[in-house]
């Protein structure tokens, strides 16, 4: 009665016996051998050596057993080629049946089986079928150009289907249309450069009202294409949006997501004053909630894809907070992603309700989502300030539960809420003492000894609770051992002298019986710095630390861009573009938003923001396990530090060794890192009052451990040194002629944080020149002399002097035109002349300019997109690194470098010395000597000559 | 597009493949094995797994895992919403979509999936012309199959596969021409401890069961269509027909359908039509627990609520139960620890209830987590939204057709808190 009769297998040896079945004369007979081939196919059985019985079936008026025949055709053509030429005729003579269905069926088939052999047949049937009177057979043969390319596109090129296909957009069939569109999007796939959709207003006309006609699936592939449009204007965004917006209320959730993706890209051309884009963010929020009242796995999709709405437009969602609300019974995947969106959507209006939530969360079951639950409340906390009181009083309830999990959890997360606001939840430490014997993960106990560290002061017994913690120091994971180092030192500095022998102790463990070089190498700093010079000291370990970053785990805003393109797709659910995932990424496009009309109109120009690798992407206020070393580098050395007096008294103790370097290095400073010297015999300390530790370390650990500070310190290593920036040549400024015989040639440099204008007078008159003076005029930059013009002796004719005048910043300011135009005044005992020149500006990057990667992040985000410019830098074929340090010489400063397909990314900044900051993204391809430099500034004049100064130092 | 799909049952055994491209190997599921291994529950496999070369997108039904194959980018809604199509039709096709079911009728199931794909390319998907193409298995069908050694594949092109009204078919007959019409609403609340609602909202749809003759074009108004601010429409509905009179106005497909759906959300206040008060404790240091809960009507607009299941998933802590109930019938179960009480109906004058104490493990510190208790119940002739059908018009035809509207509420995800 079933089919499950099929698969009832004889003794006598299933393939014998189908054979003789296959070759019966009986229709029946024949037929019912056939199901039974096809049944053992599709459990995967081989039956590929019946293969000329089946296909002499193939001969027959009957349907069913043709359809049947196909199917067995399909799978098992390719392992039998010449078998399947036999079947060849029958298909061409199927493409000319009187019934449609057999010719689609024929052609169909046809272009299933992947022999090259047979596709060589096909093209004459195909091109007859895509001409065909019937629409069904029409959109079937359309679908069979896409199979044909993936088997032989060179074929399909130089027989013109392509254009065949191109004709099928305008079909007067709907659905022609939709699966010529598919067909078309399929193959542009695999051939990015081909320009295959070629859309222009008309062909999008075509497309939208082809749209309202036609299937499900095809308004899907139609949508998904419509997204690659690039409207001409935003009368033509709105145009489009306005006949899109229907499909909001589609039933098909596919339908209603690419309509969204299409609303959410040409939306980004409307302008926000106007009342349509005010009706269309309102009209995007329901059919979202509405997906979420879907089936599990849907909802999973879409809530990765609002996740990334919800950063793009908070405003959208910003009122359905209770949508997202977890169920008990909610898989847990799903429930991850609310998580998420609730954190993103928190605000000071809903985050009572939201903490209320979490709270009922931290008792539920699944120990994962607990966790998380937990560092939302934390996360939430460091979002909304006015919330913080609360969240932490929400902490101290849960650690009050004792349940191990969450009371490790709440104390990391406690960690953040006092680095973000210090000096105001102190109070809660006690407690967490408390719990510090149920601590037993690693990150939890880091952070709280971190806590007891930082707040020795305040802790009676710090030094005890530390001590407790030392006993098993060999047993801890390096995350701890690194910040117990590090917390005794503090203690140390707070107390020292109840704990002197606790830190001698740790100092010991840390360094003489670890064999982690990470920890030995803190060791040693502590130490040498201990004893070199506590006072500093001090201000190392102990300095101010910066606070974090308010937002949490934001994607950078280019990918961000870049994601909204792919809304509804797998880039959209995995939150990576496609090049990370797609096979051999040979089909990725770059796709990006459209820019507001009105603004800048470099479609490419990235919205963003530096990021060394995945990883480090997103400005992870929880900090994760991974990164503990720079998180700790972080908590306890902090930013720059005044750096001059510390290596100015290491200099004064004659110990210009290993602290001198190190800490340089880790001041930011350009130094090598530790020089070689690591190994020698330190010198005696004199403050702390205790010994040095003896020369413990083999000679020969010295370079090595050298190399692996500067690695971990300073991304920027290497090159750049004291030399200063780049100093152009001299060059006539004021001509002999011009000036009574007083010849002025001159350069600006830069070197040490000091600008000097370097200057050689030269006297081409007959007589002796003296009493010199210079003077400038007011300029955009307050550049001023610092000292007046030295010329030591009259000049003789025909003599040079070479003067350097040092220059400062404090002169009174006026803006120039050129920016960088300064008049100059120079006077002598003959007469007053003047002359003007233009000064590179690089001369006015200062040392510190270098931001902090949180920080750029933020103000590349801040800065209008109105004020980026783009530039390009022609005829440079320096690698990255090259151009990194380069560049850094002249106090451009890297601070992070990514790989984006091939082509290097170097994310940089520099400050001007009037405090104005430029950040740049400059982009490298390796095989194309023109980079891309991307400025932003708030004040976008100086672009221009930052991009000069660009210029300058890259060509020289 | 989609390159292959495997279906998967509960232990782990793939029992179908297709492939619409060329062949896939089955290896590629070890990575969806991986990933079922480390969930904890069959529906806590994640729908979307990466491979180094695949991208594997899944759907749990019926305990059988449909696990599509792509390779290249491709919607995964698209990819979702087709597999829910596909086991949508196989239970068309067979009345139940299940392991054996599937495996009786494996040829019928692999010419359909043949029909639904061309090249990973939808090619039908709506069930009536699917069952033109390919008619399902019956008893007599196969007798007469046998006998007269006809073929169950239909060799005409369908009908509606081109027609602007691709859902219906044409040369529809019946004697009894009629229209039903039941407007079915569910409410996904979550009550907190004290009674208060968290969150509420309502899923509505219109389901639909059309038998009239020909080619009817019918239109169907509200009293009060302004609760319908968030909806999707089966594609026969005319769009700008709604946008403008907020009538809709369509030409229906034969047989079942679901008109529409909606959802009235959590900003408009939805009225909760039961109650539960409850009183479990868990004392530390003693072995015994108390448990009560009473069930009652609250905004039921008069009407009788009906259906009512309580279930409770218990602490891991709590070995045994011992309750009794004041109607109705109860169970726990000690291994899953599931609780359910199957109430019936609500008499408000003789509210019913659950009570007596529970056995917990000696010796541990009381359950940290508090049991999440999960309400069903029905409420016949009532959509609690307020939505009430105005008139049916019918037009394009001339005969008279008999009309009828039913209303019902149910609860959706209905959990309150304890």
């Amino acid at each position: 009665m079933t089919d499950s009769k099929y698969f009832t297998t004889t003794k006598k040896g299933e393939i014998f016996e189908l054979k003789a079945e296959l070759n019966s004369d009986k229709k029946e007979k024949k037929k019912e051998a056939v199901k039974k081939v096809i049944a053992s196919m599709t459990v995967g059985k081989d039956v590929s050596a019946l293969f000329p019985d089946v296909v002499n079936c193939m001969q027959t008026d009957n349907l069913e057993l043709k359809k049947l025949v196909y199917l067995y055709l399909m799978n098992y053509a390719k392992s039998q080629p010449d078998m399947a030429i036999m079947a060849v005729n029958t298909f061409v003579k199927d493409c000319e049946d009187p019934n449609p269905l057999i010719r689609a069926l024929a052609v169909r088939t046809m272009g299933c089986i992947r022999v090259d052999k047979i596709t060589e047949y096909l093209c004459e049937p195909l091109r007859k079928c895509l001409k065909d009177e019937d629409p069904y057979v029409r959109k079937t043969a359309a679908v069979c150009v896409a199979k044909l390319h993936d088997i032989n596109a060179q074929l399909v090129e130089d027989q013109g289907f392509l254009d065949t296909l191109k004709d099928l957009i305008s079909d007067s069939n709907p659905m022609v249309v939709a699966n010529a569109v598919a067909a078309l999007s399929e193959i542009s796939e695999s051939h990015p450069s081909s320009n295959l959709l070629d859309l222009n207003p008309q062909s999008i006309n075509k497309l939208l009202t082809a749209l309202n006609e036609c299937t499900e699936w095809g308004q899907i592939f139609i949508l998904d294409c419509l997204a690659n449009y690039m409207p001409k204007d935003d009368r033509e965004a709105q145009s489009i949006c306005e006949r899109v917006t229907p499909r909001l209320s589609h039933a098909n959730s596919a339908v209603v997501l690419s309509a969204v993706k299409v609303l959410m890209k040409f939306m980004e051309m409307l302008s926000k004053d106007l009342d349509y884009y005010g009706t269309l963010l309102k009209k995007l929020a329901p059919p979202l909630v509405t997906l979420l009242s879907a089936e599990p796995e849907l909802q999973y999709v879409a809530l990765r894809n609002i996740n990334l709405i919800v950063q793009k437009r908070p405003e959208i969602l910003k009122h359905e907070m209770k949508v997202f609300f977890v169920k008990y019974n909610d898989p847990i995947y799903v429930k991850l992603e609310k998580l998420d969106i609730m954190i993103r959507l928190a605000s000071q209006a809903n985050i009572a309700q939201v903490l209320a939530e979490l709270k009922e969360y931290a008792t539920e079951v699944d120990v994962d989502f607990v966790r998380k639950a937990v560092r939302a409340i934390g996360r939430c906390a460091i979002k909304v300030e006015q919330s913080a009181e609360r969240c932490v009083s929400t902490l101290l309830d849960l650690i009050q539960t004792k349940v191990n999990y969450v009371v490790q959890e709440a104390i990391v997360v406690i960690k953040d809420i006092f680095r973000k606001y210090p000096n105001k939840y102190e109070s809660v430490i006690a407690t967490l003492c408390e719990n510090l014997d149920s601590l037993d993960e690693p990150e939890a106990r880091a952070a709280m000894i971190w806590i007891v560290g930082e707040y020795a002061e305040r802790i009676d017994n710090a030094d005890e609770l530390l001590e407790s913690f030392l006993e098993g120091f060999h047993d801890e994971s390096t995350q701890v051992q690194l910040q117990l180092l590090t917390a005794i030192v503090k203690l140390f500095l707070k107390k020292p002298t109840e704990t002197q022998e606790l830190v001698q102790q740790v100092l010991s463990l840390a360094t003489q019986d670890s064999d982690n070089p990470d920890l030995r190498d803190r060791g040693y700093i502590y130490w040498r710095l201990l004893s070199t010079d506590p006072v500093a000291a001090k201000e190392v370990v102990l300095a101010e630390k910066p606070l974090i970053s308010e937002e949490t785990d934001l994607i950078e805003p280019t990918l961000l861009d870049e994601l909204i393109c792919y809304i509804g797709t797998l880039a959209s659910v995995y939150h990576k573009p496609p090049s990370a995932f797609v096979e051999g990424s040979r089909g990725v496009v770059h796709k990006s938003l459209p820019p507001r009309t009105g603004s800048s109109e470099s479609a490419e120009s990235p919205e963003a923001a530096p990021s060394a690798g995945q990883a480090a992407e997103q400005p992870a206020v929880i900090p994760a396990q991974g990164d503990l070393l720079g998180d700790l580098l972080n908590l306890d050395l902090g930013p720059p530090v005044s750096g001059p007096p510390l290596a100015a008294s290491s200099v004064q103790m004659g110990a210009v060794d290993l602290l001198g370097g190190g800490l340089d290095s880790l001041m930011g400073d350009e130094s090598e890192g530790l020089r070689s010297d690591v190994g020698g015999s330190p010198a005696m300390g004199g403050g702390g009052g205790f010994a040095a530790p003896g020369p413990a370390v083999p000679a020969g650990v010295g370079a090595p451990l050298g190399s692996g500070l500067g690695d971990l310190f300073d991304l920027t290593g290497g090159v750049g040194t004291l030399s200063g920036s780049y100093v152009a040549p001299k060059s006539v400024w004021l001509p002999a002629m011009k000036a009574k015989g007083l010849e002025i040639s001159g350069t600006f440099s830069r070197q040490v944080g000091s600008i000097s204008m370097d200057l050689v007078l030269t006297n081409k008159a007959l007589q002796v020149m003296s009493d010199f003076a210079i003077q400038f005029n007011r300029n955009s930059f307050g550049l001023a002399p610092a000292a007046p013009l030295q010329v030591h002796a009259p000049l003789a004719p025909n003599q040079s002097v070479e003067i350097s005048l040092p220059l400062n910043t404090v002169g009174s300011v006026m803006k120039m035109d050129p920016l960088n135009n300064l008049q100059v005044a120079v006077k002598n005992n003959i007469d007053v002349f003047y002359f003007s020149t233009l000064y590179p500006l690089h001369i006015l990057f200062v040392e510190d300019g270098k931001m902090e990667r949180q920080m750029f992040l933020a103000t590349w985000k801040d800065i209008p997109n109105e004020n980026e410019a783009q530039f390009q830098l022609k005829d440079c074929s320096l690698s990255a690194d090259a151009v990194s340090s380069k560049l850094q010489g002249s106090n451009i400063f890297t601070i992070a470098k990514r790989n984006v397909e091939g082509q290097d990314m170097l994310y940089q900044s520099l400050k001007l010395t009037n405090g104005i900051w430029v950040l740049a993204e400059l982009r490298i391809q390796p095989s194309n000597p023109t980079l891309t430099l991307s400025l932003k500034c708030r004040a976008p004049e100086v672009s221009q000559h930052v991009f000069q100064a660009y210029d300058t130092i890259l060509k020289n | 597009m989609i390159h292959s799909l495997f279906l998967i049952n509960a232990a782990g055994d793939i029992f179908l493949e297709k492939h619409w491209k060329s062949a896939v190997s089955r290896s590629v599921c070890d990575y969806f094995f991986e990933a079922q291994e480390r969930a904890s529950e069959a529906e806590n496999v994640p729908p979307v797994i990466a491979t180094p070369h695949h991208c594997l997108l899944s759907v749990y039904r019926h305990k059988i895992f449909f696990v599509a194959v792509i390779q290249s980018e491709v919607p995964p809604l698209f990819v979702i919403e087709f597999l829910h199509r596909v086991v949508d039709t196989f239970q068309d096709y067979f009345g139940v979509c299940s392991e054996v079911m599937i495996k009786d009728n494996v040829v019928v199931v692999y010419e359909v999936l043949e029909e639904m794909l061309d090249n990973g390319f939808p090619l039908a998907t709506e069930s009536n012309i699917l069952k033109e193409l390919i008619k399902p298995p019956t008893i007599l069908r196969t007798v007469v199959n046998t006998i007269t050694g006809s073929t169950n594949v239909g060799d005409q092109l369908p009908t509606g596969q081109l027609s602007v009204v691709p859902w219906r078919r044409t040369g529809v007959k019946y004697t009894n021409n009629e229209a039903y019409f039941d407007v079915i609403e569910e409410i996904d609340a979550i009550i907190d401890k004290s009674g208060s609602t968290i969150t509420a909202e309502i899923q509505g749809v219109i389901d639909a069961c059309v038998k009239l003759t020909g080619m009817p074009d019918l239109t169907l108004s509200f009293m009060n269509p302004r609760l319908l601010d968030d909806v999707s429409f089966h594609p026969c509905v005319r769009f700008k027909r709604w946008e403008s009179e907020r009538i809709l106005s369509f030409i229906p497909p034969d047989g079942n359908f679901r008109l529409l759906s909606y959802h009235v959300s959590a900003q408009n206040l939805v009225a909760i039509p039961v109650y539960v008060k409850h009183n479990i404790s868990f004392r530390d240091s003693s072995s015994l627990g108390r448990f009560e809960i009473t069930v009652g009507p609250k905004q039921t607009m008069g009407k009788t609520i009906e259906g009512v299941m309580v279930t409770s998933q218990m602490p891991k802590g709590v070995l045994n139960m011992s309750l009794t109930p004041s109607q109705g019938t109860h169970i726990f179960d000690p291994v899953t620890k599931l609780l359910s009480w199957d109430v019936g109906k609500i008499n408000p004058q003789k509210l019913p209830s659950l009570k007596g104490s529970m056995n917990l493990q000696a010796g541990t510190s009381k359950p940290d987590e508090n049991p999440t208790i999960n309400l069903q119940f029905k409420i016949q002739q009532l959509a609690i939204s307020g939505l009430k059908v105005n008139r049916l018009d019918m037009y394009g035809e001339k005969y008279k057709p008999f009309k009828g509207i039913k209303y019902m509420t149910k609860a959706g995800k209905f959990q309150v808190r304890t």
